[in-house]
């Protein structure tokens, strides 16, 4: 707070007034508070996670001031078949749906940003009807397992796939490409596949890559339709064991699960799940921040 | 396309320089058929998880029966099961929940994101203000079992709060169980997850507002307090009355996630919504037509909120919903 408070004011403009140092101590103070009510919690669940059984016992929960790292609760998540399949099958979904998603998206995406071609009224009608209705839990339910896909993990992917809203901001992107461009491409003899492929994703890398992430983290976060259609618990995604293992504290579904099978879980193994759960979206998270202005704002703003 | 004269157009309905309704749909189809290949995916995709569905959604006229006669066989009987939701108090209390809910984070949401936007524009120095915006953003990208399991750390019978109270002699406490402070529960869970994400948009409208306002008006010898109060207010106030008309076209949409689960650890007294009731009177006793008819109510006011607020968005002179498109 100090180094706040003696820092010389260097974006102010010449006719700002100083803040005084009570205005900065407050605002100093209610930033250092927002960060550490973010952090905070993390920094706690990351270390009781590299703690060892007796360091969480003796702390008598969570653990606050760091005492001999271990890896104790990853190698044994690791070992465990339940929760590292469901690892699998989250990772696996991920990128699967996201690359159909962001594949359909784009494509769609691009037929749709062409208003006066054949069909585009009626087409663009059928995008924009998602914003405003959805036909309801039950008859998406009904749908699901009339194709067949209970159980499957296309399930976790089909139903949705497509948001309308990344289906929105992307049009709004390619529509924003001067035409002139798409037309000189196609005077020299270009197909539309060969422009959206060769001209119209590079110019578009920001957004594309920000809708990208929209669909990874969904698909990673995304719940309710493992809840709704996977019966078999071995094909349980990620975040339904960090649903019935460390919110509700059920034992693992599986008694053949080898550590965690008989014994409820430890404080350390329920954090180190929550710990993995987080880390995809803090990967990706540094390489699309810069992008979100550029990317998000652009579609939802401007229209 | 732009020094077409309406001659040349004439002669060569086909030509480049053609305007697109002058071509027939042939023509048009003969240009475009690659477009069409582009969007088939989704369109498949759409009519399979959304119209088809919403077709389906005819089951809630009918006394479903999915294992014997299937949705052709099962007798029509019209707004029976309407006029049974609302002889049913657990429906009667998802409704108040529901609107209970949006009427409190309106007050007690909906202003945080605009505080929080203030203060990250405010901050002068390029690279604190770069790092608080990346810890602000973050919690959006977290899942609400995610959420929850951290909530549920800190504020549980077992979590942090309860430990360090017990430490110091006095007696543990238990939020995540209390269905009396439920409502500041899922509050506090959407404000530390979405207001950081939420403050973006008043970034944006900040960042257009002309910075000569600021500096006549401080010539002008307003202080502080008074430009916020007379430029940048002003400025937002676009994006506020449009982000509040869209709340409340959205009333019935609270967070689906964050009911369900949490409503075993508090009961459904408190956190029955729209959503979840549809769940459980649908999916889980298995009364599907029931469950759709309760759906499709919710899906249906939704729409007509949707549609007025849209209309109050246009009569403030705003883009509304359909500016997303």
């Amino acid at each position: 707070m100090t180094v706040l408070a003696s820092r010389k004011p260097s974006r102010l403009a010449p006719w700002e007034e100083r803040p005084s140092p009570v205005g900065r101590l407050g605002k100093g103070s209610l930033i250092t508070l927002i960060v550490v009510v973010i952090l905070g919690p993390l920094y706690t669940i990351l270390l009781t996670s590299l703690s060892s059984a007796a360091t969480v016992n003796r702390a008598g929960g969570l653990v606050l001031v760091p005492e001999g790292i271990t890896f104790e609760a990853y190698e044994q998540i690791f070992s465990d078949t339940v929760v590292s399949r469901a690892i699998l099958v989250s990772t696996g979904v991920t990128v699967v749906g996201t690359l159909i998603s962001a594949g359909v998206s784009i494509l769609g995406a691009y037929s749709l940003s062409r208003p006066g071609s054949f069909l585009h009224r009626p087409l663009l009608f059928s995008v924009l009807l998602m914003f405003v209705f959805f036909p309801g839990i039950i008859p998406v339910y009904l749908m699901v397992s009339g194709l067949g896909l209970k159980d499957s993990y296309w399930s976790l992917i089909l139903p949705t796939a497509v948001s309308a809203f990344n289906v929105v901001v992307l049009r709004s992107f390619f529509m924003s490409i001067p035409g002139e461009v798409l037309d000189s491409a196609r005077i020299d003899g270009a197909g539309e596949f060969r422009i959206l492929w060769r001209i119209v994703l590079p110019m578009s890398k920001a957004v594309t890559a920000v809708v990208a992430m929209f669909y990874a983290v969904g698909y990673w976060n995304a719940w309710f339709n493992a809840m709704l259609y996977i019966d078999d618990t071995r094909k349980w995604p990620l975040a339904l064991i960090l649903r019935q293992y460390v919110v509700d504290s059920n034992p693992l579904p599986s008694a053949t699960a080898g550590v965690t099978g008989d014994a409820p879980p430890t404080l350390a193994i329920k954090m180190a799940i929550v710990v993995i759960a987080v880390i995809p979206a803090l990967i990706i998270y540094p390489f699309v921040q810069r992008h979100f202005t550029k990317g998000v704002i652009v579609g939802a703003v401007k229209g | 396309m732009g020094v077409t004269t309406a001659r040349r157009t004439a002669r060569h309905p086909l030509s480049v320089a053609a305007k697109p309704h002058e071509l027939t749909w042939r023509a048009k189809l003969r240009r475009d058929w690659p477009l069409l290949v582009m969007n088939l995916p989704m369109l498949l995709l759409v009519l399979a998880f959304w119209w088809i569905p919403a077709l389906g959604n005819v089951i809630a006229f009918q006394d479903y029966n999915p294992y014997t006669d299937g949705i052709a066989g099962s007798p029509i009987i019209g707004f029976t099961n309407f006029a049974l939701l609302f002889q049913d108090p657990q429906f009667l209390r998802a409704i108040a929940n529901t609107l209970s809910i949006t009427a409190f984070q309106l007050v007690f949401y909906f202003p945080v994101p605009i505080m929080l936007a203030l203060l990250l524009n405010s901050i002068v120095s390029a690279r604190l203000r770069a790092f608080v915006q990346g810890v602000v953003y973050m919690p959006f990208f977290f899942s609400w079992v995610l959420v929850i399991a951290i909530f549920q750390q800190m504020f549980g019978g077992a979590g942090l709060l309860a430990q360090i109270l017990r430490e110091h002699g006095h007696q543990g406490v238990d939020w995540m169980t209390s269905s009396d402070t439920f409502i500041l529960l899922i509050t506090s869970q959407t404000v530390w997850k979405d207001a950081g994400w939420g403050a973006i948009i008043f970034l944006a409208a900040l960042s257009t507002i002309d910075p000569n306002l600021y500096e006549a008006a401080a010539v002008d010898g307003a202080r502080r307090w008074r430009r916020m109060w007379h430029i940048t207010l002003p400025g937002l106030r676009p994006v506020i009355v449009l982000l509040l008309i869209l709340r409340l076209g959205d009333a019935l949409n609270v967070g689906f996630e964050q009911f369900m689960l949490q409503r075993s650890a508090v009961g459904s007294e408190a956190s029955e919504v729209f959503d979840t009731f549809v769940y459980w009177s649908g999916l889980r006793t298995g009364d599907l037509g029931y469950g759709a008819a309760a759906g499709l109510f919710k899906g249906l006011v939704g729409l007509l909120l949707i549609v007025a607020a849209n209309r109050v968005a246009h009569a403030f002179g705003e883009r509304g919903v359909y500016s997303r498109s």
